[in-house]
């Protein structure tokens, strides 16, 4: 039988946003942040907003900012790629301090990666100039604060790749 | 069909102090918001979003509950994003107006016809997917009684305006711009809406 050490728990991730007074999360799931969601709509300080396609959690958290808010966005990789063009238009040209946690979906320290979804994003987040960090372990969450605090400083989109999937 | 300048102008006019965002024909410089606004710094264009200025919306709304937001959408534009409507009536913002000004083509780029034009119920799908409230107006008589049963209603609201099409030919270089672009918007709104 195969076991998986567990090595990023969703409390972690959720435990950043609180330190950095975030107040909503415009997510839509997937594998990698599938324990996250329990935890997210548990919190009392953070409003979770749902969304049907990823291209409208940038719009969405746009509008949240505008009116003062502190919102993130939670999705897959493969949901970056259908946004390109909000990340565009209502990220990059807007610039909107935007933290997105993105799902690293095909990610593997290990072997040769198959999956294209993990092949092409960070060559995808390079072509727009947008700066990303890697997360696999607890120990690695406080990245989510470095990000937040560079996209609040440079006022520009920041990624923060989720390599693994979160344990229960 | 009601004329798209003389919609414009019943909704500014029935505002309060609400955001207004508008995209397409809805904020055209020559007969849209900005030439009948009477609060531009609470005016929002939001172009060249593909189909996402309900987004926006959703999110201006969650984050100032206590001030009403006026999404101008177009059709050809909310096509693009249909998820949108069940995203926006799953949150269920009670300050949320989205009007769909539905004058069956793409007008900024040549008066193609949108998919479903005269086919697809509008009013319908808002129902369908959850929206508080529902109207439909295809006459400027009716809109402009209307209107206020309308802004009394508790969101999130949908409005379905049946236009006339303004269809655009100037090659796009040559077309006059609005002054208020959505980046001056977004650097300004913060500061009126906390002031006001």
């Amino acid at each position: 039988m195969t076991t998986h050490e567990v090595v990023l728990h969703p409390a972690s991730v959720v435990e950043e946003l609180k330190k950095n007074n975030i107040s909503h999360v415009v997510w839509l799931p997937d594998s990698e942040t599938n324990f996250m969601y329990q935890l997210l709509t548990n919190e009392p300080t953070l409003d979770l907003v749902p969304v049907c396609r990823e291209g409208e959690t940038m719009a969405i958290a746009a509008g949240l900012w505008v009116g003062g808010k502190r919102p993130i966005v939670l999705i897959q990789n493969t949901g970056i790629f259908e946004s390109g063009d909000s990340i565009r238009g209502l990220g990059l040209d807007v610039n909107q301090p935007l933290v997105m946690l993105v799902g690293y979906r095909g990610w593997s320290r290990h072997g040769i990666t198959t999956d294209s979804a993990a092949r092409y994003i960070e060559h995808i987040l390079h072509a727009w100039g947008i700066n990303y960090y890697l997360i696999e372990t607890d120990e690695d969450a406080d990245r989510i604060s470095v990000a937040i605090a560079e996209a609040d400083r440079t006022q520009r989109p920041v990624a923060v790749l989720v390599g693994t999937e979160f344990g229960a | 069909m009601i004329d798209n300048q003389e919609a414009v102008k019943v909704i500014d006019a029935n505002r309060d102090d609400g955001v207004i965002i508008a995209t397409m024909n809805a904020n055209n410089v020559r007969f849209g918001l900005p030439t009948v606004t009477t609060q531009e710094r609470l005016d929002m264009p939001v172009s060249g979003a593909m189909g996402k200025a309900s987004n926006v919306g959703l999110g201006l709304a969650l984050a100032q509950p206590d001030r009403k937001v006026i999404v101008l959408d177009g059709d050809g534009s909310l096509l693009m994003n249909l998820g949108a409507m069940v995203t926006m009536a799953n949150k269920t913002p009670k300050n949320m107006y989205h009007m769909v000004f539905d004058n069956g083509v793409y007008a900024v780029t040549g008066g193609q016809p949108v998919p479903g034009s005269g086919k697809a119920d509008w009013e319908a799908m808002a129902k369908a997917a959850g929206y508080a409230a529902t109207f439909s107006f295809d006459n400027l008589e009716d809109l402009t009684t209307g209107i206020a049963d309308v802004m009394a209603a508790e969101g999130p609201v949908f409005v379905h305006l049946r236009v006339k099409p303004e269809i655009e030919n100037t090659p796009v270089q040559f077309r006059q711009r609005a002054n208020r672009t959505m980046n001056v918007a977004i650097k300004e709104m913060p500061g009126v809406l906390i002031s006001d």
